[in-house]
Formats: C-alpha cells, sequence, structure tokens
C-alpha cells in the first residue's frame, strides 16, 4: 500500500462545467521515496498538492476516485481528524519564506505552536523542542533566534524555519512546494542539502514541486512532468533525462541553456501552454507539438505504461520497439 | 572592434541614516568595477542577491550618478557632460527590466509605448514612427494587430518581447538586461534568449547581461565578470573561467549550480553561512568568512585584481588553491 495514492483527481473553480485546473493526474508516493513534480506556470503542479492539505477553498471543487494518504480518506475524513493529519504526519514547506511566517510572532512563538498542537507539550518542554528543531535545520546560534521576529531573519533562514516547523510533527510525508526559487545559488544548495539530509535520517517521504529539472535530476528518485493540469510522463531519474518519452519532457529538456552546447539558438517549443478556454479538442500539447498527426487532434490520450514509466501520448518518442515514424516531422508553426 | 562601453574604477557609495544620534553608515554597493565591452559582445555580470548587480546596471544607465570612478559611453566621457549631451547619451544606453509585469505601462497601448522613445528623441512624424513600430514588433515576433493592444492582454514571454522591442527602437550602442528571463519559464525563457541573440547578431548591440542563472550565463556571455560584495571576484572570458573557475568563490557559484547531468564522484564545494550585512563588511576580502581556504593574509589584507591564467582574480592564493 502506497503512502500516499492519488486517482483521478480533478480540481476546478467555480462551476462543475467549469475546464478543470487539474485534471486526472495518478499519482503514487511510497514510504522514504522522493517524487519530483515539474511543470511550467499553470501547470496544476502546486494545486494538486493543495488539493491533497484540505487548502483549496471554495469556489474550488475537488473531485477524485481516491485520495488517500497513509490508509485515510483524505476528502472523507472531517475537519477534526483531518487537521490532525495534516501538519503532523503530512506537512508542506512553501516558496516565499517570507509571506509563509506570520510578522506578528517570534520564530520560537510559532515553532511552539506547532509542537503544542502536535506533540502536547507544553512550557519548558515545547520550548526545549523548539531549540532542537532550530538546530536540526542547522540554523547558528539558534537559542538567540527562539526571540526573533520574521523580519530579522534573512530569506534563507526564514525558510529554514519553516523547514522546522514542517518536520516538527516527524512527518510521514513532506511536501516542499519550490522551497529554493527565492533564494540564491548558494543558499539553495544549503536548503536542498537539508531537505534530503532530513528525509534519509528519518526516511520520510518527500514530493518536491519545482520548474527547476536541474534540481529534480540532482535530487528525486521518480519525476511527474505535468503540462495544461494533466500529467503527461511519470518516470525514474535519470532514466527519463536520458531519453524522454513524452515530446513535451523532450521539449522542455531542450530549452534548457545546459543543453545548448555552444549553438547559438535553443530548441523552442513555438506557443504557450493553452489557457482556461482555448484548450483544444485532442492531446493538450497538439496545437505545439512538432510531431503531431490527426489522432492527435481528434483524441485525447491516457496515461499509459511505456518502457521507462508512464506517458500520455499515442506516438511516444524513445521507445526501441515503436516502429511508427511519425510522418509530419515539420515543426507546426 | 570598437569599444562602446568603457567603465573605470566605477563606485557608488550609499550613506544609510541609523538613527538621530548615531553617526550615518556608508554602504559599498559597487566597489571599484573596471570592464570595457565591444560592439556586438556580451557581458555577463553574476553574483547573488546584495552583490551589486542591479547597483553596476542603475550607473551605466545613467540612472544613478557613480560616486566615483569614470564611465565612456561610445568614446564620450559621461562624467562633466552637459544637459543635451546626457540626454543623447541616454538614448544609447537602454534598459530590459526583471519583472514584464512592472516594467509595462498598464494604461498605455503597446503600440503608443514602443513610439514613446521615438516622440521624445526624434523629428518622425506619426506615420513614420508608427512605421518604425510596426517594423520592429514583427522583429521581436508579435503581429501587427498587437498594436492596439494592452499589456495585460499578453503572457509573459510576450511581454519581455515588448520591453526588448522598446529598449531597441532607438537602435542603442549598449543594452542592459537585468534578469530579464528570471520571471520566466524553461520554454519561454528558451524564446526569449533566441529573440537576445537575434536582435544582437542584427544590430550589433552589446549587452550587458546581468543574471544569476550560471547555465543562462554560459549560453549568452562573451565574458563573465562574478561579483561578491560590491567588489568583482573574477573577472575574463567565458569559456576560460567555465572551464576553470579560480576564485574559491566562482569555483563554489558553480558547484552550487544543479546541472541535469550531475556527476556523483565530483564532490560539491559547500560553502557555509550567508551573505555579509553590508553595512558591516568583513575586513580583509569580502568573501574571507565564508572561504574554505580563509588564512591570516585574507583577513588583513584586501586582495586587488590581478591577471592570472587569461583573466582576472581578487585573490591571495589563487596560485596555491588551483595549483598553477
Amino acid at each position: 500500500m502506497s503512502l500516499l495514492n492519488i486517482k483521478n483527481l480533478s480540481v476546478r473553480f467555480g462551476d462543475a462545467n467549469a475546464v478543470p485546473v487539474v485534471d486526472g493526474p495518478d499519482l503514487s508516493v511510497e514510504k522514504g521515496e522522493v517524487l519530483a513534480i515539474v511543470g511550467e506556470s499553470g501547470s496544476g503542479k502546486s494545486v494538486t498538492m493543495m488539493a491533497l492539505m484540505g487548502l483549496i477553498d471554495a469556489p474550488g471543487i475537488i473531485k477524485a476516485d481516491a485520495l488517500s494518504f497513509d490508509g485515510n480518506d483524505m476528502l472523507k475524513l472531517k475537519g477534526r481528524q483531518r487537521r490532525k493529519i495534516i501538519g503532523k504526519d503530512l506537512a508542506m514547506v512553501f516558496q516565499d519564506p517570507m509571506t509563509a511566517l506570520n510578522p506578528s510572532y517570534t520564530v520560537g512563538f510559532q515553532i511552539e505552536e506547532v509542537v503544542r498542537q502536535h506533540l502536547g507539550l507544553s512550557g519548558k518542554a515545547a520550548r526545549q523542542r523548539a531549540l532542537e528543531l532550530l538546530e536540526r535545520v542547522e540554523i547558528p546560534g539558534a537559542a538567540s533566534r527562539l526571540n526573533a521576529y520574521p523580519h530579522q531573519l534573512s530569506g534563507g533562514m526564514s525558510q529554514r524555519v519553516a523547514i522546522a516547523m514542517a518536520i516538527a510533527g516527524e512527518p510521514k510525508l513532506l511536501i516542499a512546494d519550490e522551497p529554493t526559487t527565492a533564494l540564491d545559488v548558494t543558499i539553495q544548495a544549503q536548503i536542498m542539502d537539508l531537505l534530503l539530509d532530513l528525509q534519509r535520517d528519518k526516511d520520510m517521504a518527500l514530493v518536491l514541486i519545482t520548474h527547476d529539472l536541474a534540481v529534480v535530476a540532482e535530487t528525486a528518485n521518480r519525476v511527474c512532468v505535468m503540462y495544461a493540469g494533466q500529467a503527461v510522463e511519470v518516470g525514474q531519474v535519470p532514466a527519463l533525462f536520458d531519453a524522454p518519452a513524452h515530446p513535451y519532457t523532450e521539449a522542455l529538456l531542450a530549452a534548457i541553456p545546459e543543453h545548448s552546447q555552444g549553438a547559438k539558438r535553443l530548441a523552442t517549443l513555438p506557443g504557450i501552454v493553452p489557457g482556461r478556454y482555448d484548450r483544444p479538442v485532442g492531446c493538450l500539447l497538439s496545437p505545439r507539438c512538432p510531431y503531431v498527426q490527426q489522432k492527435c487532434r481528434d483524441l485525447r490520450p491516457a496515461l499509459d505504461p511505456s518502457e521507462l514509466g508512464e506517458v500520455r501520448c499515442f506516438f511516444p518518442r524513445n521507445q526501441n520497439t515503436a516502429p511508427s515514424h511519425p510522418e509530419n516531422q515539420e515543426p507546426a508553426r | 572592434m570598437s569599444v562602446v562601453l568603457t567603465a573605470r574604477d566605477l563606485t557608488r557609495h550609499y550613506d544609510v541614516s541609523r538613527g538621530l544620534f548615531k553617526p550615518h553608515a556608508t554602504v559599498r554597493a559597487l566597489n571599484g568595477v573596471s570592464f570595457e565591452l565591444e560592439a556586438g559582445k556580451t557581458l555577463a555580470v553574476v553574483g547573488e542577491s546584495g552583490c551589486g548587480k542591479s547597483t553596476l546596471a542603475r550607473a551605466l544607465t545613467l540612472i544613478e550618478e557613480p560616486s566615483s570612478g569614470s564611465l565612456q559611453i561610445g568614446g564620450q566621457e559621461v562624467n562633466g557632460a552637459s544637459k543635451a549631451e546626457r540626454k543623447q547619451l541616454r538614448r544609447d544606453v537602454q534598459m530590459v527590466f526583471q519583472s514584464p509585469y512592472a516594467s509595462l505601462n498598464p494604461r498605455q497601448k503597446i503600440g503608443d509605448q514602443l513610439a514613446e522613445p521615438l516622440l521624445i528623441n526624434t523629428n518622425l512624424s506619426r506615420s513614420e514612427r508608427r512605421e518604425k513600430v510596426q517594423a520592429m514588433m514583427q522583429q521581436v515576433g508579435l503581429r501587427p494587430e498587437h498594436y492596439q493592444r494592452y499589456p495585460h492582454m499578453f503572457s509573459g514571454g510576450q511581454r519581455q518581447r515588448i520591453a526588448l522591442a522598446r529598449a531597441m527602437m532607438l537602435n542603442p550602442k549598449v543594452l542592459v538586461a537585468d534578469e530579464p528571463t528570471s520571471a520566466l519559464d524553461v520554454s519561454i525563457q528558451a524564446q526569449v534568449l533566441n529573440l537576445f541573440m537575434d536582435l544582437q547578431a542584427e544590430f550589433n548591440t552589446a549587452y550587458v547581461f546581468i543574471s544569476h542563472n550560471l547555465a543562462v550565463v554560459q549560453h549568452v556571455a562573451d565574458d563573465v565578470l562574478v561579483m561578491y560584495l560590491g567588489r568583482p571576484a573574477e573577472m575574463g572570458p567565458k569559456e576560460k573561467i567555465y572551464a576553470k573557475p579560480l576564485h574559491p568563490y566562482t569555483q563554489a557559484l558553480l558547484s552550487a549550480t544543479p546541472t541535469i547531468h550531475p556527476d556523483p564522484d565530483k564532490p560539491k564545494i559547500k560553502i557555509v553561512g550567508e551573505l555579509p550585512n553590508p553595512l558591516n563588511p568583513p575586513s580583509g576580502c569580502a568573501f574571507h568568512k565564508r572561504c574554505p581556504h580563509a588564512t591570516e593574509r585574507c583577513i588583513n589584507e584586501e586582495p586587488p585584481l590581478r591577471l592570472l591564467d587569461a583573466r582576472q582574480v581578487a585573490c591571495h592564493h589563487a596560485e596555491v588553491i588551483n595549483g598553477l
């Protein structure tokens, strides 16, 4: 039994006929695994995890065949039971550490609040635990930092505090939503090291949401690539990077400057991600895909197993057995 | 090749009030930066937040006066230039900003925003201006009907195209781009970077490209300037610096940058701590508190920039560290 199991999740905002923002990603996360969810803005990577955390408010509508965490059906749980799990067994670190912390309370108070709620400690014991947590996330001079307010900390320090709060209940699954996007590159390396260290230390599962493929290549076991609300490819790292099966994954990798290898121009996908009102009938990538065929324009592919993982494409790339060569090799303009 | 931009010992200090009864403090945001830039070439400036990258951009574009040092644009000295000369100089240096959401006027049509530089700086008639704008819009991949639209109708990538078109309207000698793609997604970033390269090839513009993304810099730059706390740490040709960085900070930056094909046998250089407070910078070498190779000398003595292995580097121990 997987730690986290998501089947056919859809999230839409507005009425029941609205175009779903997230449309059917099937995901499972095992104990102690690092799964990365990659995609561009608006691909639904954050909303998927916010649905799990119960952070989608009205008018958001969540539907799923299964949304289970550690044996609990997260959609059926009552508020009180849900609050016992979220923040303890299931915790999240957000992108911007400056806005994730409450500016009116000291760092120590905010960590103690989590400790009181979920571990039932109080007084000196709670203070002591908060101090241990700050030391665990390698904040220098932790004892004096307990009384600091968030504005007195740098971005990297604030992110460490946010991580300390998230790991306070020794979670089984930690979701990190772009945890290093707001940070400088040397600080980013420090924070990623810390997250992976915690993950190994406690055998915790980590879901890393990011748009940076290089971060994924260095940290994740498995990766799920999302496009316009759908998971288009799920596979192992580094196999998926060496031989991407979905044309979108292939294009995303080719667009990285690191892959230019001295060429003056970077490979690009023409056009932009389809918006809410201009979704194509067939495959969501069909207007931009260089290998598009009539079948892609008419029908929407499902997420099918391929050699390396799962892929949502009628004509997957880099399949040794696949004989089909698309006749239409001209890039669509 | 002709040199279009020369900076000599460019310095910008800010006075910061610390309270009624305390003396003013000085932030040395930019401290002795010198370089030459030729037409059609790209100088990339890299460093972390607070290293003085954006202060340099503001000084180069004449938005702010440097505290000391000299700046020449197209061979003409900026210090002591008259008002009319300055107006001409400003035409020659244009800028593209980081966020295309904030740098375009939301209440003005795209066509009018692109025509404004021409309206202010040239005597072209309305129809001539329109013609020029249409030509430039085509060049950056915008359609003619976009002329009448407002910024909110465009995506981030398209807005950055518009910002770039606006900067190129007067055919400047130098274009300063401050983190122009850091707000964009990977696939859109590739489109915009391609556009930058195409326009440079077409107009032979010199670029000062400010970025914290070393992969992007490796793609666009000819020369690289690495800054730390307002000072140049290392400067030289891109090939030299990426193949063998000599300054410990450059080494740490390159090592900390994640790559698609990580090499498990190559250990990462880990640097501890964060950027020091610029109000109270460390003595000697600004990097010594985080540097794994720091010695007594680094604490006491500030290392000057010196020539070593075909690039300039500011480190006392560059030879020893790199076995030169």
